[in-house]
């Protein structure tokens, strides 16, 4: 139920968010520090900038970046979770 | 407020990454006391929420946008060291994968998202909580204000790394108060946001919270002492 959500937010409500410059952005432009910026060694990578590379249809790009990202999000932290919990005293695999 | 590389020189990116490196393996050792069979799940679901919800930029007016930090947030409903963890996953996940924020900043970015954020968040969610009767309907606004404060310092915590560190001569009374102006307004969306995520879950699962657990408690003390009381 609440992946179902996170699903939709990030592969579907994602395409009305804005899109103009977040604060940081807007202020190191107005500032005059944006160009700073070195560009992203993974600007090339298939999914930079959060749209899929080759998928022409803007809607359908942002989400499979939404849903692949909230899916390897979710994978990463949840194993990640799992791999440092406590497990109960009885449990015969925490010794080894 | 994904800081890209370039904006800060190599030794303070080096310190950062130290500082997130150290952040994020206390944090591992120590959320082992936050996470059992019934939290760990709760921890990813956190994690992805935090995820989506950034790609949600909100408009703050005057061609700007902002979007939620959920340090905060992940502090309240899985705990601060959970919490930690899931925005520093989140961070690589945008680093690596999406080209949203630099490789050699993700220690910058962790140690302001995902450290100062999450430990800003909970400090003043704790103190609140404290100060304020333990009752589990004001855990949702006092984590609204917590999330609120933790916008504006993370930002200033930004200066403060660009004072040291910055590689263009920026005079600093000029970033901090753009800096500060623009987070104050986007702290209003982080806030709301927060309030909204951390009210639905505690209505429907107060268990499930972290930070309402002193609360629930507080509740449980209460109806031992009417049913003591009754017999």
């Amino acid at each position: 139920m609440g992946v179902l959500m996170a699903l939709l937010l990030a592969g579907v409500a994602s395409f009305y968010a804005s899109s103009s410059p977040d604060g940081l952005e807007y202020v190191a432009e107005k500032t005059g520090f944006l160009d700073t910026a070195d560009e992203h060694a993974g600007q090339d990578g298939p999914m930079a900038d959060y749209s899929a590379k080759g998928v022409e249809d803007e809607r359908l790009s942002g989400g499979i970046a939404g849903v692949v990202g909230s899916l390897v999000v979710l994978a990463l932290a949840g194993g990640l979770a799992f791999a440092v919990r406590r497990r109960p005293a009885q449990d015969r695999d925490s010794g080894s | 407020m994904h800081v890209p590389d370039g904006f800060l020189d190599v030794p303070t990116s080096v310190a950062t990454g130290a500082v997130a490196f150290a952040g994020v393996g206390l944090a591992l050792r120590s959320a082992r006391r936050e996470l059992d069979e019934r939290t760990a799940p709760m921890a990813g679901l956190v994690a992805t929420f935090v995820f989506a919800t950034q790609m949600l930029n909100f408009p703050v007016g005057a061609g700007t946008s902002g979007h939620l930090l959920g340090g905060a947030l992940a502090a309240i409903l899985v705990g601060p060291w959970t919490g930690v963890l899931c925005v520093s996953v989140v961070l690589l996940v945008q680093a690596l994968l999406f080209a949203d924020g630099g490789i050699t900043a993700l220690g910058t970015n962790i140690t302001l998202m995902g450290i100062v954020g999450v430990v800003v968040g909970w400090v003043v969610f704790r103190v609140l909580l404290a100060l304020l009767p333990k009752r589990v309907v004001l855990v949702a606004p006092i984590a609204a204000v917590a999330a609120f404060v933790a916008v504006p310092v993370t930002a200033m915590a930004f200066v403060g790394l660009y004072a040291v560190g910055g590689t263009a001569p920026i005079p600093l009374d000029t970033l901090t108060t753009a800096m500060l102006g623009w987070h104050m307004l986007i702290g209003i969306g982080e806030a709301l946001i927060t309030g909204l995520l951390v009210g639905s879950v505690t209505a429907v699962r107060p268990d499930l919270v972290f930070g309402a657990r002193p609360t629930l408690r507080a509740r449980q003390l209460e109806i031992r002492t009417t049913e003591g009381a009754a017999t």
